[in-house]
């Protein structure tokens, strides 16, 4: 552009940059859609979506409902967190229930006790399809994996909620195309650019509250696979799978069937940041089972329509 | 510290993902998981070095065939600075990923073989950055160790450049000889090359001034969402959201509002975190006026004094997106402007431009994927631009095809037609 004036002081820092983007996605989507829904987990990344949500519509309520897909395998930290936050805003939350689907038969367990992330697939896109939502937020980020790296701000979705990654929109300047046809839908990452290192930097700068799971604390856990887990009534620990109580906290809260967690003795939002910043393992990488089976675990699973 | 977006272009095997590879291991980004993910892929297939390409090439076709699809986002931070890296494919077919990935960038990298110098796709990605008014441009002349660090093969690509590139309205050129491969000059100043004098290319990145990249002079506030709360709190609360795409708004300023001509002052800048002192490009905030007027998403906020043009034809630089059909004059299409929504119909293709030779083809009815040309559009409701070159929110625009709703054309204002 052409150069008109120095500029002086009145640049952002990376955070309000990043924080500025995501709003004016946020309210693009409110603005363009009929019936959006928020997905809310209670986890960090939703929590700072949410975050983001109030901030982009203060001092009027959020405009759109939230909706978490529970997998029935929650940690009760990470439910409280939920209800709180939903009953603190004043805003409507839709659960949609992989337990449910499984007791009426809509969908099959691959076996007693499996992780119920691919579950989560099919009971979303019900949901989606029966709440006639146009426009789903997801916490979603490209520094996650690889093939979210590719993955546009606003992600078409066909009539069965698949992702094609080789027919993707060209996504220009903010200009964001959610136009789509009946029955199809658009997910919506406005954490794109966000990653894991920025979320706690924001956390710790606007002091948003997350679940205690996600801070040290002691906990039984017995190690599988290099993985460290959580004792549970939803994983079958083996015989010679030892429980040992350890000083621990998960960075991510997913389904507890396989959602791992660190060894750490981090309190705060600063203190995770510390160790954020000197880590050497991926956040999925180090703590998701379910991202684990083959180098295209994430692009096969989005294909499908997830998150 | 502050965020600087870049976009890198190369042609095929000129070393692009090696590059981002070698910037993200070297600047500590990689995870240990992911170098031992890449390592084990390239001993299966055979590699006699890890192929550091695999840490962004994230689609199984590309895996498979050895190529780059689709834009890649990549973060990495230094002490200095976050950096997002939009890598774009070299692939012809590909060239409007390159146009995606260049629009949101303050800087373009061009990766050229040192061994095969200035090809036709690197001409094509010098042009597309200024075209789309990337303010900063970095050329790598990659592979110099293939060339024994030679001096004079990197002297002669540069000077072949500058005499090309004069033609170009590119106000920041750099030029930095590297090896991806072996880390010359990537983040440390190699030790092979002591005739060049310069930084480091991730010194360089580090320290390009681009506080002065935006428009802080016409202020621009296209009104992006109306806030009312409908609460007894905040009963007669109206706040007009959205981005401020140019200058700088302060509590007091008298605004007018377009297409009403309406004028108020503002009355306060306000956040969730409190009021503003005040707002500029790119801040998300909201405005609130003195005076209760009709205003609604897709109007503009302007100073009385300096406000955008408002118009139903445009003239303007247009990039083809598509191969399901070709541009032709009388097609009529969605437009995506600002925060307003039209129709538009495409009136005339003034020429198509050869990237190459830069020669304007004024016989041409028609432009296909990856071709660029000039048109002439009527809407059927008016819009408030300003020429791309001066400010990229308010000069740029996207076209939307109604049946697929496929975007299929990114267009760049130059004026109302002369």
């Amino acid at each position: 552009m052409t150069t008109i004036e120095p500029a002086g002081q009145r640049q952002l820092s990376n955070l309000d940059a990043l924080e500025a983007e995501s709003i004016h996605i946020i309210r693009e989507v409110a603005a363009e859609f009929e019936r959006p829904v928020l997905l809310f987990s209670g986890g960090k990344d939703s929590a700072v979506m949410l975050h983001l949500a109030v901030k982009a519509f203060w001092p009027a309520r959020v405009p759109f409902p939230v909706m978490h897909i529970d997998t029935g395998h929650n940690f009760p930290e990470a439910l409280d967190y939920r209800d709180r936050r939903v009953e603190e805003l004043g805003i409507e939350l839709v659960v949609a229930s992989v337990p449910e689907a499984i007791e009426a038969g809509r969908v099959v367990e691959d076996r007693e006790g499996a992780s119920r992330n691919r579950l989560q697939t099919a009971v979303l896109l019900e949901a989606i399809e029966e709440h006639r939502f146009d426009a789903v937020f997801g916490g979603g980020r490209r520094d996650e994996e690889k093939a979210r790296a590719k993955e546009r701000v606003y992600s078409h979705r066909d009539e069965f909620g698949q992702w094609d990654p080789k027919n993707q929109r060209p996504e220009l300047w903010s200009l964001y195309n959610g136009r789509h046809k009946a029955g199809e839908h658009i997910r919506v990452f406005p954490l794109s650019n966000w990653t894991e290192l920025d979320i706690w930097q924001y956390i710790a700068q606007e002091e948003i509250e997350l679940p205690t799971i996600y801070f040290a604390h002691h906990r039984d856990v017995f190690r599988r696979d290099g993985m460290i887990m959580a004792v549970g009534p939803y994983l079958d620990r083996r015989d010679d799978e030892e429980i040992v109580q350890m000083l621990v906290r998960f960075r991510t809260v997913g389904d507890m069937s396989c959602t791992a967690a660190v060894e750490s003795s981090a309190v705060t939002a600063e203190q995770i940041m510390v160790e954020v910043a000197a880590s050497r393992i991926t956040e999925r990488g180090a703590t998701r089972a379910d991202d684990r089976f083959s180098e295209a675990a994430m692009e096969d699973r989005k294909r499908e329509g997830y998150f | 510290m502050d965020l600087l977006r870049f976009a890198t272009a190369g042609s095929v095997d000129d070393g692009k993902s090696t590059l981002i590879g070698r910037l993200l291991l070297d600047s500590k980004q990689i995870f240990e998981d992911q170098l031992e993910a890449v390592e084990r892929t390239s001993r299966a297939r055979g590699d006699e070095y890890t192929d550091l390409a695999l840490l962004t090439d994230g689609l199984r076709a590309e895996r498979e065939q050895g190529i780059t699809i689709d834009v890649a986002y990549r973060y990495f931070a230094t002490p200095k600075r976050k950096f997002i890296i939009a890598d774009t494919p070299g692939h012809l077919q590909y060239t409007r990923n390159m146009v995606t990935g260049a629009s949101t960038a303050n800087l373009a990298l061009i990766l050229i073989d040192a061994r095969k110098g200035i090809l036709e796709q690197s001409r094509r990605h010098a042009f597309i950055a200024s075209l789309l008014r990337i303010p900063h441009l970095v050329l790598c002349v990659n592979k110099m160790d293939l060339v024994d660090y030679d001096r004079d093969t990197f002297e002669r690509i540069k000077d072949e450049f500058v005499s090309w590139a004069s033609r170009l309205d590119i106000t920041d050129l750099t030029f930095v000889p590297i090896s991806a491969l072996k880390g010359d000059n990537v983040v440390e100043r190699s030790m092979n090359m002591p005739w060049y004098d310069g930084p480091s290319l991730l010194h360089h990145l580090e320290g390009v001034y681009i506080a002065s990249d935006r428009n802080l002079i016409d202020c621009r506030f296209p009104v992006q969402y109306v806030i009312r709360p409908k609460s007894n709190d905040h009963h007669d609360y109206r706040g007009y959201a959205g981005t401020v795409a140019g200058g700088v708004f302060k509590a007091g300023d008298d605004v007018v509002v377009l297409p009403s001509g309406f004028t108020s002052t503002i009355k306060a800048i306000e956040t969730m975190d409190g009021p503003l002192d005040e707002a500029y490009p790119p801040m998300s905030v909201t405005l609130t006026l003195d005076d209760d007027l009709d205003i609604s998403r897709g109007d503009m906020i302007c100073r009385p004094h300096n406000h955008a043009e408002v118009g139903q034809e445009i003239d303007a630089q247009l990039c083809w997106l598509t191969d399901q059909a070709d541009l032709r004059p009388g097609m009529k299409l969605a437009i995506k402007h600002t925060t307003r929504t039209a129709r538009a119909m495409v009136r005339e293709l003034l020429y198509r431009l050869d990237v190459n030779t830069l020669h304007r083809d004024e016989t041409a009815d028609t432009l296909s994927l990856n071709e660029i040309g000039r048109v002439t559009l009527r809407t059927t409701a008016p819009l408030f631009f300003d020429e791309y070159r001066r400010n990229r929110s308010t000069g740029s625009f996207i076209l939307v095809d109604e049946t697929t709703n496929a975007t299929v054309g990114a267009g760049m204002i130059l004026g109302p037609p002369a």
